[in-house]
């Protein structure tokens, strides 16, 4: 490795600690909500100068929702496992009184006068809101270097990128300095970094958990889902987050509970059917990478789940489809940002309308949020929208009933969650096509709505880690994670780079 | 599908992006390879496939009429750049009216 | 010169009448300090998501019913892209591939004219100019506020065809209570797409879209002045550009805003935030079913069961207020004919007094059938008929009967006393009841008059001309 490792308790003896430790301990009130609180603070901005996982820090929220949680707790009110657990949020999800930026200059100084739904929920779980979260630029990106506010760095080598575009999400997680974390999952924004950095990410079922507040990247595809330790505290956190929101018109009343995913262990596995696309496993995919993946195939057949081999034709159109559709709706959501009603506006006087919102736009955007709105609105115009947009909607339903026809013979579909290791930083920048490629095992799942955990498998070649996912029929978050449970309880790829309990 | 700078100019208005010349060139460039790349789709046999574009099986999503109290206006105009007297204020349009 | 035709569409946006607006709680009401009526979604914040309104589809498709148009049963909403001020999202939820209703008519002058569809959208805020710092003021209150536009094939011909299709869909849609139909306060908006071609031809010209046209007369005006301007402009062998136009209503011309070059590509594509509709047999079925009487059934059932004349039909049938007020004015008094003599005389001349439209009327039906009755058995006459009526549209009276006894309204009916008056009357004008008895007839109306007179206009008439008839006959 050529950067330095600052994995895990670097930052705090109570790095040591998964979020439903914590949760036990505050709870039992070995320890305060507010000390914990604040202590996760000091160590998010100690670590800030070595991987910039933050944006911002708040401060204020996190104390007052200490504060009134400690005295929930101490009448003996419990809301939930995770009550008194601190926890940050990606900068894309809205929170009344805090800035959000989603990582763009267009967005500076952006201060939301409303809560997301998700932030409701955690509040409402009793949870401790300590910042907001790094990011690609309106989570347009796998490497969290777009980001208007510097790129995130991976926690196990500075010098490699954390993944992304939840990139900030997973190296909080990774090193320690977030219990756990709230990413947003488009194409395989909370999978990709949860791999990058060893951490386990669950994108949750399209219509599981609230958009209502998450700035939309791709509305058909974005799902909001927990970055955490490992699998368990992904199933408390989905706990908190899932559940209908009549402000979301395609939110489902789709209840997660995991007592049946906390009580797993390696049995959950006996008799489970497991499918592994055969195309998954043909090109393009580093040779460490594939063969940790394949260990964890053969020790989930060693532990009694059947593994079968299946042809997925489909698999290489995802890619084209997904970010076709992806940034058609990209292109469409970020017209609003204008300059007029909020973030930078051009604030030179006498421009005319045109000019100004030209020059805000341009002024306000990156460069690969610039390409995917450019990409997005070829697709839709006047002569393209039939060979280009209209195409890619055939192909997520040819996606969909290939998954359909899988999921008839398999309970989950197995393949690694990213063809690579966290790449070096400013190594992937140049070339937009081969950085949308690396997304290949990721974009399938979000076209056809389903659920899938990202969990770690190992370590590469060159020493960085690895994450194999598990993808589910649609809503069926409790069977992925159950299984992600029962894998974690026999492996300790998760468990590792964080310091020994104190 | 072979993108020009044409296209590329043209799609640039669309998107009330401003490109300066090298930054067309490498627009078209990219964006080129891509369109390029996903012509692989044209691949795949969709003859009578429905283009879907909703992937969860929900109609009828809807709600009663019934008025929730708006937001507070001072708040929901305070991130306006530009505000007057509870307006948000913007570059003068030339058409008067509205838009539609 | 050849003679031209005028080839006619129209696109009516009316704003529906539900409480909240289409995709959030906020409140649609007219007026309300600016920016007081607005939210995350009315203003487009970032991360806000529609709710669709359920009542703003049943009015749709009330209306697309009453125009008989099919109901699209799986109606999606789409985005349709632009940028300006007022459209906060930079894109305006539409319909495009599959609108709600498709393939209606309306019927005028006996000729259909057809409904290519209705869709539902959202209004865009409202823009003023401060002339103070040159800037644009905007105001998200309508934001967000329920419409339907009404899309109309080219069949319309004339200027008076335009007129009348947009009063038979106003009345229409008014009776059907999905609308207020305001022209003037923009809750119905109209514009008129217009070409002309040689008479004969089958080709459609190139036409003009004419928008800011805010009143039923002004749609025939800009009809009229645009076919003028096209058929100058062919004569003069200059071509046709196919453009926007603004009517300027005082100036009755109208000028150009843009031109198809700059025609925006709207980028149309499935809204991914709302589910798409799915309406049954069963439950479009139960909504015609439960539609009121239209227009156009009251235009056939009214000379047939009340006698009615077509003009006087026609004018009852185009106003919710006038035709409501009309039946049950008839079913409580008995005498329908009355009742349209009354509302087509005295009731719109009120009206027309106070400035007021025929949807502010204050008249209870009770109060007209009353007027009436009493008219009709004499009690009052027609000018105190008359001023009770003023009386209780302007609010002054509450309760006609009391009106008219503490006016004195009611004609003195009492035999003796009119004979005592013709007596008095005699006595005191021996000169004209000599001249009558002479054979001067002209006398009698002197003596009619003076008894009226002394009667203070409450005596009836026709029993007092009689009464005066056999006193003068008994000398």
């Amino acid at each position: 490795m050529s950067g330095k490792s600052v994995m895990g308790g670097g930052y705090g003896e109570y790095s040591a600690y998964t979020a439903l430790e914590l949760g036990a301990m505050v709870q039992s009130r070995q320890v305060g909500v507010e000390e914990l609180a604040r202590a996760a603070l000091d160590a998010a901005k100690a670590s800030n100068g070595d991987i910039n996982a933050f944006i911002t820090f708040s401060d204020d929220v996190a104390m007052s929702q200490a504060r009134a949680v400690q005295s929930r707790i101490d009448s003996g009110d419990i809301p939930s496992r995770l009550a008194g657990v601190p926890v940050a949020v990606k900068d894309n999800i809205s929170a009344r009184g805090v800035l959000t930026t989603c990582a763009s200059l267009i967005l500076d100084g952006y201060t939301p006068m409303y809560d997301a739904t998700v932030v409701e929920r955690l509040r409402g779980a009793g949870t401790v809101m300590i910042g907001k979260l790094n990011m690609d630029e309106f989570a347009m990106g796998s490497t969290t270097e777009t980001s208007a506010y510097g790129p995130a760095r991976n926690p196990w080598d500075t010098e490699r990128c954390p993944g992304g575009s939840s990139g900030g999400a997973a190296a909080a997680v990774a090193a320690g300095v977030a219990p756990f974390a709230l990413g947003s999952d488009t194409g395989g924004s909370i999978r990709q970094p949860a791999a990058f950095c060893g951490v386990t990410g669950h994108k949750p079922t399209y219509g599981a958990v609230s958009r209502w507040g998450l700035v939309a990247y791709g509305s058909s595809l974005d799902q909001i889902g927990p970055i955490a330790r490992d699998a368990r505290d992904c199933a408390a956190a989905m706990t908190a987050l899932s559940g209908e929101d009549t402000r979301d018109g395609t939110s489902m009343p789709y209840v997660f509970d995991d007592s049946a995913v906390l009580r797993a262990d390696a049995d959950a596995l006996k008799g489970l059917r497991f499918g592994i696309p055969r195309e998954a496993f043909e090109t393009g995919l580093d040779p460490s990478v594939k063969s940790l993946a394949l260990d964890a195939v053969d020790l989930l057949s060693d532990l009694g789940a059947s593994v079968e081999w299946f042809p997925f034709p489909m698999f290489r159109h995802a890619v084209p489809a997904y970010y076709i559709i992806a940034s058609a709706e990209a292109a469409s959501n970020l017209s609003r940002y204008d300059g007029i009603r909020y973030g930078r506006g051009a604030a030179e006087p006498g421009l005319t309308l045109d000019e100004a919102i030209v020059r805000a736009r341009s002024e306000g955007f990156g460069r690969e949020v610039k390409r995917r709105l450019m990409l997005g609105n070829f697709a839709l115009s006047a002569g393209y929208y039939d060979a280009y947009y209209n195409k890619a909607l055939q192909a997520k339903t040819l996606l969909r009933g290939e998954y359909d026809s899988a999921f008839q013979r398999f309970d989950i579909i197995i393949t690694p969650t990213a063809p690579t290791t966290a790449m070096r930083l400013g190594e992937s920048l140049d070339d937009p096509l081969a950085m949308y490629l690396g997304d290949v095992y990721t974009v399938p799942v979000n076209l056809a709505g389903l659920p899938a955990v990202s969990l770690p498998c190992g370590f590469a070649g060159d020493g960085m880690p690895a994450g194999m996912q598990f993808i589910g029929r649609a809503f069926d978050d409790v069977g992925v994670l159950r299984a992600a449970v029962a894998y974690q309880s026999v492996t300790g790829w998760h468990k590792e780079g964080y310091h020994a309990a104190v | 599908m072979k993108l020009t700078d044409d296209i590329t100019l043209r799609v640039a208005k669309l998107s009330g992006i401003r490109l300066t010349e090298p930054e067309t060139a490498a627009m078209t460039r990219d964006l080129g390879a891509i369109v390029g790349y996903f012509d692989i789709l044209n691949e795949l046999d969709t003859a009578g496939v429905e283009p879907r574009a909703h992937i969860l099986p929900l109609v009828n999503r809807w709600r009663e009429d019934v008025v929730t109290p708006s937001s507070d206006r001072d708040e929901l105009i305070a991130n306006a750049p530009a505000r007057r007297d509870g307006y948000v204020a913007a570059p003068k349009t030339f058409e008067g009216g509205g838009s539609s | 010169m050849p003679l031209y035709e005028t080839v006619v569409g129209l696109e009516i946006h009316v704003e529906l009448a539900t409480a909240s607006k289409v995709f959030c709680g906020c409140s649609t009401a007219f007026g309300g300090g600016q920016n007081t009526r607005a939210c995350p979604v009315c203003m487009g914040l970032p991360g806000a998501l529609p709710a669709l309104n359920r009542q703003a589809v049943e009015y749709a498709v009330r209306a697309g019913l009453a125009l008989n148009c099919s109901i699209t049963k799986n109606a999606v909403f789409d985005r349709k892209h632009y940028f300006y001020p007022d459209l906060p999202k930079a894109f305006q939820i539409s319909q495009l591939y599959l609108p709600l209703c498709v393939d209606g008519w309306v019927e005028v002058s006996g000729k259909r004219i057809r409904i290519r569809e209705i869709h539902m959208e959202e209004d865009a805020g409202k823009l003023s100019h401060d002339p103070w710092t040159d800037v644009s003021l905007v105001d998200f209150n309508r934001c967000g506020a329920p419409l339907i536009e009404i899309v109309t094939q080219p069949d319309i011909r004339s200027a008076e065809e335009a007129v009348e299709a947009v009063r038979k869909i106003r009345a229409a849609l008014s009776m059907l209570g999905v609308s207020d139909c305001k022209m003037q306060e923009g809750s119905l908006r109209v514009d008129v797409n217009l070409s002309v071609r040689p008479m004969g031809s089958d080709e459609l010209g190139t036409r003009a879209e004419m928008k800011n046209i805010n009143s039923l007369r002004s749609i025939g005006r800009a009809v009229t002045a645009e076919t003028a301007r096209q058929i100058e402009q062919i004569e003069l062998g200059k071509p046709i550009i196919q453009q926007t136009r603004r009517w300027d209503d005082s100036k009755g011309a109208s000028s150009a805003m843009r031109s198809k070059e700059d025609a925006l590509d709207y980028r149309y594509f499935p809204e991914p935030d709302l589910a798409p509709l799915s309406l049954s047999d069963e439950w479009i079925a139960e909504r015609r079913a439960a539609l009121p009487e239209l227009p156009e059934q009251k235009r056939k059932r009214y000379p047939v069961e009340f006698g009615l004349s077509a003009y006087d039909t026609d004018i009852l049938v185009s106003e919710k207020a006038l035709c409501e007020l009309f039946e049950r004015t008839a079913a409580l008094c008995g005498r329908p004919k009355d009742a349209a003599n009354w509302i087509m005389g005295e009731v719109l001349a009120a009206l027309k007094d106070r400035g007021e439209p025929p949807d502010q009327l204050r008249l209870p039906p009770e109060a007209l059938a009353r007027i009436i009755t009493l008219q009709s058995d004499g009690v009052v006459n027609r000018n105190g008929a008359r001023r009770a009526l003023t009386a209780v549209m302007s609010g002054e009276a509450e309760d006609v009967d009391g009106y008219v006894t503490a006016n004195q309204l009611a004609m003195v009916g009492d035999e003796s006393a009119l004979a005592g008056i013709v007596r008095q009357v005699m006595e005191s004008d021996a000169d004209s009841v000599a001249a009558y008895r002479a054979g001067k007839e002209k006398a009698f109306g002197r003596l009619m008059g003076q008894a009226m007179k002394a009667l203070r206009g409450k005596g009836d008439p026709g029993r007092l001309k009689e009464l005066l008839t056999e006193a003068l006959g008994e000398g």
